[in-house]
């Protein structure tokens, strides 16, 4: 009897074990299972989901073999490996939505790492909480995500688009002060207006007699710019702002540049960066290009820049663009989060958003602070660069590196107000 | 002055494209009455060949104005394989079968070109501009264009006058025209109805690639563009009124005055110009411009 009860009794304590291991973090054996959404079709593919994809697939085999520099050195996710389940982010935000939806209730994925589209990012945000899985946005731009709303369980690894409009208005205001007008082209949805809303108030304030001449909003993957181009022209700017992305990016480039428009009016585009490979020929020298952080051409030389730049030039012909920066921070940013949890004796999804919110990190694009957001948004300083041909290949020149409390409104205050306010840096 | 003029030229050429891509639409529903929305498809198809083929002619040395003959050669060559698989693989099964259910057979066609198109290409773009820029560019005013618009507006009139033609003063147009009119009638009065479906859908195939392929050199060809082009393509179609082509080329000139004009003057209001222009028609003619008149069958 004695027997019988002290063999029910180690079941049972085996079971419970089986269970807080599973509840406190994930056995050696089993990975942990990371849905990756990026775009693997349509138009952002090719300059944003793709070398995401090709990033993060690195990252994850290099993470797996514990290859990554110091302060991530341990394998995988402390010491559990990881495992991708890729989503394309194709398809609109109610797609995403029921994707989100699919990948934690029936993937049973840990984690959920992804959306490059602002209007994903906003979509998902809600749902991702509702499911009270921890969800890291890695590349979207609006700051309306963590502005206009409070997650616990929704962290973003990147810094916001509030710094592309500050740092571009400070780049060309410093390379031409004499500036008199100015137009813009950047598409019609979420990222498009509120990058030209945050540039034409940090024009108003740094440089208030410069006069708006025109503002075109072509809907998201018009792919035809004939009447835009021939307004942009005839508004005979000094300088023309552009949020443009994707393919759109690319159409504009192409039917523009033969139009002469480039010679009437200098360039800025504020999410240029991930282009200057693509664009050879239809790129002016003198294009003013941002990269939402000191990333891709702006990285500055550290082992895990190396490192990145190494294991994405052995899948792909290119060195890494930003978006690939964007992945790493955010693979990167969790990885730490977890393994300071685990530390502390658990990593359950409660233990590791307490390590998360607030965290800082090393990523190969410097130091990242998760301070805006009650700690869930990321910022860092950014840099902004001009482009000029060398032997037939895009570079930039004459780079600027800005620091975050010039670039990033501090906690509690909303970008647009921060701006109007006068952009006065904050304490970080 | 020259912001209205800049209207007019921006609105033509705008027009003339948007003509190319719905053209091969409204000839298949006016014969066949199918909603072919596997017209996108086809679209994307002869953007991509067009653009592969061509980057491949002057990527060998060639000379680049061959280019246009290699662009017009990939659609010929698109409409003449899909049109055909398509037409003789799929839809002759479904002839006498609901609307409806043609619509989705040919939005099936769709998804699976659109993958098609992703497996032999990838997600990457392609890019072929050097055909936008080597014919040079012409100036009005203060504004530069590129002369290849001029082969946009050259291409839209050849093909409108030449299907117009081919429709009222050929025997085949006369014939395919009875099968418009009574496809029942028509076979019985011994025209292979068959036969005109099979040519009008090849016929309607290539124009949908020629439409891919003249728009190559201009945007960057990538997974996707095939959907948002037949939206557009049906909106044209459905202004005109389904299936008439001088509905087609003018609603096609309507929607690209008024988007240019939006763009000019309210550019708030470009996004939905085509669609208030599809509202204020179908509130005034509820089966468009062109409506053709339809013999009530007893």
């Amino acid at each position: 009897m004695n027997r019988r009860i002290s063999k029910i009794l180690l079941s049972g304590a085996a079971l419970i074990a089986t269970a807080l291991v599973s509840a406190n973090g994930h056995a050696q054996d089993k990975p942990i299972r990371i849905g990756l959404v990026t775009f693997l079709s349509g138009p952002a593919a090719g300059p944003f989901g793709v070398p995401a994809k090709i990033a993060a697939e690195a990252i994850v085999d290099s993470l797996n073999a514990g290859k990554v520099p110091a302060p991530y050195a341990t394998k995988g996710f402390g010491g559990t490996p990881l495992e991708l389940v890729i989503i394309d982010e194709a398809g609109g935000a109610t797609k995403q939505v029921a994707e989100l939806r699919n990948l934690v209730q029936r993937q049973e994925v840990d984690f959920v790492i992804g959306y490059i589209g602002s209007g994903d990012c906003l979509a998902v945000a809600p749902v991702a909480e509702e499911l009270q899985k921890i969800t890291v946005l890695f590349d979207c731009g609006t700051p309306r995500v963590f502005e206009d709303a409070s997650y616990k369980y929704v962290f973003r690894t990147r810094p916001h688009a509030t710094m592309d409009a500050v740092a571009g208005a400070m780049y060309l205001l410093e390379s031409r002060p004499g500036l008199k007008s100015y137009g813009g082209i950047n598409q019609n949805y979420a990222y498009g207006q509120d990058s030209w809303a945050d540039f034409t108030a940090v024009m108003e304030t740094l440089k208030p007699e410069a006069v708006v001449t025109t503002s075109q909003m072509p809907k998201f993957g018009a792919g035809q710019y004939g009447p835009e181009i021939s307004v942009l022209l005839q508004s005979n700017s000094d300088v023309i702002h552009s949020s443009l992305w994707g393919g759109d990016l690319e159409a504009f480039m192409l039917q523009a540049t033969p139009r002469n428009l480039f010679t009437r009016s200098q360039l800025i585009l504020v999410a240029g960066e991930p282009y200057l490979h693509r664009l050879t020929g239809s790129i002016p020298d003198g294009t003013i290009i941002g990269a939402r952080g000191p990333s891709g051409v702006y990285a500055q030389k550290s082992a895990l820049n190396d490192w990145l730049r190494q294991i994405y030039k052995e899948r792909a012909e290119n060195y890494p663009n930003y978006p690939a920066y964007s992945v790493a921070q955010a693979f990167l940013g969790l990885k730490s989060a977890y393994e300071k949890a685990k530390a502390k004796g658990a990593s359950g999804t409660e233990e590791i958003i307490k390590a998360f919110e607030y965290e800082t990190f090393d990523s190969p694009s410097g130091k990242v602070m998760m301070k805006l957001g009650k700690g869930h948004q990321a910022v860092t300083g950014t840099a902004y660069g001009a482009t000029r041909t060398v032997n037939g290949q895009i570079t930039v020149g004459n780079v600027k590196y800005y620091s975050v409390e010039r670039v990033q409104p501090p906690e509690g205050v909303k970008s647009i107000d921060w701006i109007k306010a006068g952009m006065k840096p904050g304490k970080w | 002055m020259a912001q209205l003029l800049a209207v007019l030229i921006d609105g033509l050429i705008y027009s003339s494209w948007l003509f190319i891509i719905a053209v091969g639409l409204t000839l298949i529903y006016g014969v066949m009455k199918i909603l072919n929305i596997a017209h996108g498809s086809l679209y994307a198809l002869g953007a991509y060949s067009a653009a592969s083929l061509a980057g491949f002619w002057i990527k060998q040395g060639y000379p680049p104005m061959g280019s246009y003959a290699v662009m017009l050669f990939a659609a010929i060559l698109v409409g003449l394989i899909a049109g055909p698989v398509i037409e003789r693989g799929l839809l002759r099964f479904m002839y006498g079968k609901d609307e409806i259910v043609l619509v989705l057979v040919t939005y099936a066609v769709f998804l699976i070109l659109e993958d098609f198109v992703k497996l032999v290409w990838g997600v990457d773009p392609y890019f072929i501009s050097q055909p936008y820029g080597l014919l040079g560019s012409f100036v009005i005013g203060d504004l530069t264009y590129p002369n290849y618009n001029l082969v946009l507006f050259g291409a839209a009139v050849i093909i409108g006058v030449v299907l117009a033609w081919v429709l009222t003063k050929t025997r085949q147009g006369k014939m395919l025209l009875a099968v418009i009119h009574d496809r029942e009638m028509s076979g019985a009065m011994g025209i292979n109805v068959g036969r005109v479906y099979f040519i009008t859908f090849t016929v309607g195939a290539m124009l949908g690639a020629l439409g891919g392929a003249l728009t190559a050199p201009m945007i960057s060809v990538q997974p996707g563009i095939g959907a948002e082009t037949i939206v557009l393509a049906f909106a044209v179609v459905v202004i005109g009124g389904l299936g008439s082509l001088p509905g087609a080329a003018l609603a096609a000139l309507l929607v690209g005055i008024v988007r240019a004009a939006a763009v000019h003057y309210r550019p708030e209001l470009d996004l939905f110009s085509i669609y208030l222009v599809m509202a204020f028609v179908l509130i005034v003619r509820p089966k468009g411009l062109f409506s053709v008149q339809e013999a009530r069958k007893i």
